[in-house]
């Protein structure tokens, strides 16, 4: 049994009201979505807040729908409705794909795409009890002074885990956060910092409260490969997403990857437009894309899996996941 | 309605909300502390033990209910989430006139074991049979993705689901 720490809950149906709930108890308070990341990581003693500000119940953060240019997603819908909506699969289907593909069923159920956005990096050192980790005398990132996996380092490393963000970043799209400074758009490609202890631009009072997928050009198409232990349930070892500008004969106009699953931000491969544009998506181009990919790639020992063989899957998947776009 | 006082040998942390719920289509008015799960009132405070506390952090699967019509798991859903909707424990799954033809396959199938993993396949596969009543084996395997079973390899446990939609289909 692992019990949670004592908190108030909070669940305002007005996002003015969550707002300033959240300014309210500044400090001493965190929003909570479908609360599948932020429950167990508070079972585990890595947070806790006096206060809980529930999210589900807002009516603004709720909705999946087309509007002027762009594919809205509510932050709050379910990773179910992402994964099921007929608008979603029918424009962006790597997303809807990536979507279905976090964790299990009842999990999806309850967790939000916004949560996923918000995803705590994740390391074998940092997402265990409070007695395991007070075993080995904690770690940089929560209650001690040292990184177990690099060693030396003051920085801490912790790996981003989160599977639509790849998809989201390869797609263009925005996530539009709200907070008592007003309301801004971030990219989802900008909106992570490689710092495995506070991992995205979001500021403490700001909420995200939608997702804007660019309904971009019908010639763009996007796809996702994803490395996991047990298919069942399992958190990413590797996810990469890939999208291409294309001609019907396969001539790439612009090429995107994004892989995750290694450090503490998702990183958009180097230099791949560069080696595409202007030839045919063949094997030959995909090898040397995959190479490139690989040259960029380090896995560390945050996880559970020997580095080397997680590396050694880059290539493999980044082929997989190219293929996948004819 | 349902009201019942529940008094337990574990010390327990102090009460201090009120929480409506609905249960198996009872309600209960029933005080909690406000950091209580949904599996903690419904183990503890309404001492329905079908649900199980397995690993308690949403890998297993044991814990899991049905939330308006969707599989869901307890032990990770704020007791307060739980309030205004419809929850189905396995202890719902029966009726007046006798086990869920889910429940009687499983019996006849020997889909359980040691049991610890079968009230929450149970949920998830009610859940399924609700929205799909014709499911195919990978749409079973995928429903039932979510809930680990350590003893019986699962292949039974699918029969008992396939035997409890053509049942159903047939009532
Ligand atoms: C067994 C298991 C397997 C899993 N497997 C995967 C997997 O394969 N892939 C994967 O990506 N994830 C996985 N997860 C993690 C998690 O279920 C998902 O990432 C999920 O999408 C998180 O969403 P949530 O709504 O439940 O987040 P919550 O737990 O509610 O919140 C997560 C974090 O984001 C913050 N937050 C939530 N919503 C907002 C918002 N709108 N604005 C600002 N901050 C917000 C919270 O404060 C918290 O810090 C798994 C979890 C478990 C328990
Ligand atoms: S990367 Fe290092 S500092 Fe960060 S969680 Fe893991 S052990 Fe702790
Ligand atoms: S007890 Fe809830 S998933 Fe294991
Ligand atoms: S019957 Fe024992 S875990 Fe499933």
């Amino acid at each position: 049994m692992l019990r949670l720490p004592e908190y108030r809950y909070h669940q305002p149906r007005a996002l003015a009201e969550a707002l300033s709930l959240l300014v309210e108890h500044q400090g001493d308070v965190m929003p909570v979505a479908g609360g599948t990341d932020l429950i167990p990581n508070m079972k585990h003693r890595l947070f806790e807040p006096g206060h809980l500000v529930a999210l589900k119940r807002v009516e603004e953060l709720k909705g999946i729908h087309e509007e002027n240019g762009h594919l809205r997603l509510g932050a709050t819908e379910t990773l179910t409705d992402v994964a099921e909506s007929r608008v979603v699969r029918g424009c962006f289907p790597a997303l809807a794909e990536a979507a279905g593909h976090v964790a299990g069923p009842q999990l999806r159920n309850m967790a939000t795409i916004g949560g996923n956005l918000c995803l705590e990096t994740r390391c074998t050192y940092y997402n265990q009890t409070a007695f395991w980790r007070q075993a080995l005398g904690y770690c940089l990132k929560k209650d001690g002074s040292i990184c177990h996996v690099t060693k030396v380092g003051r920085k801490c490393v912790a790996a981003h885990s989160a599977d639509t963000p790849p998809v989201l970043a390869v797609l263009d799209a925005v996530a539009v956060l709200e907070g008592p400074q007003g309301r801004r758009e971030v990219p989802v490609g900008d909106f992570f910092v490689a710092d495995g202890i506070a991992n995205t631009r979001r500021e403490p009072g700001e909420l995200v409260t939608e997702i804007r997928v660019p309904l971009g050009p019908r010639t763009r198409r996007a796809a996702y490969a994803k490395l996991r232990q047990r298919n069942s349930i399992d958190f990413p070892l590797l996810t990469v997403a890939v999208s291409a500008d294309m001609d019907r004969d396969l001539t790439v106009h612009e090429l995107k990857g994004v892989v995750t699953g290694l450090g503490a931000r998702p990183r958009e491969l180097a230099g791949w437009s560069e080696i595409a544009r202007g030839h045919v998506l063949d094997d030959d181009l995909i090898d040397a894309l995959a190479e490139r990919a690989l040259a960029q790639c380090h896995p560390l020992e945050n996880m559970i899996v020997d580095p080397e063989w997680r590396r050694a899957m880059v290539p493999v998947y980044i082929r997989k996941a190219l293929r996948r776009l004819f | 309605m349902a009201h019942r006082a529940v008094t337990t040998s574990m010390p327990m942390p102090r009460a201090t909300d009120v929480v409506r719920l609905r249960v198996n289509g009872d309600l209960y008015e029933v005080g909690v502390p406000a950091h209580y799960t949904l599996l903690e009132a419904l183990r503890y405070e309404l001492l329905l033990t079908g649900s199980k506390q397995g690993c308690d952090k949403g890998d297993c699967g044991a814990c899991t209910v049905i939330i308006d019509g969707r599989a869901t798991l307890s032990c990770l859903t704020p007791v307060h989430e739980a309030e205004e909707r419809d929850v189905v424990t396995v202890e719902g799954l029966a009726s007046a006139d006798g086990p869920h033809p889910l429940q009687d396959e499983f019996d006849l199938k020997g889909a359980a074991q040691c049991g610890f993993c079968t009230p929450g396949i149970l949920c998830s596969a009610a859940a399924l049979l609700a929205r799909t009543p014709d499911p195919s084996r990978d749409e079973i395997r995928e429903a039932l993705a979510g809930n680990l079973c350590r003893c019986t390899g699962y292949t039974k446990i699918f029969e008992a689901v396939e035997g409890a939609a053509a049942r159903l289909r047939v009532e």
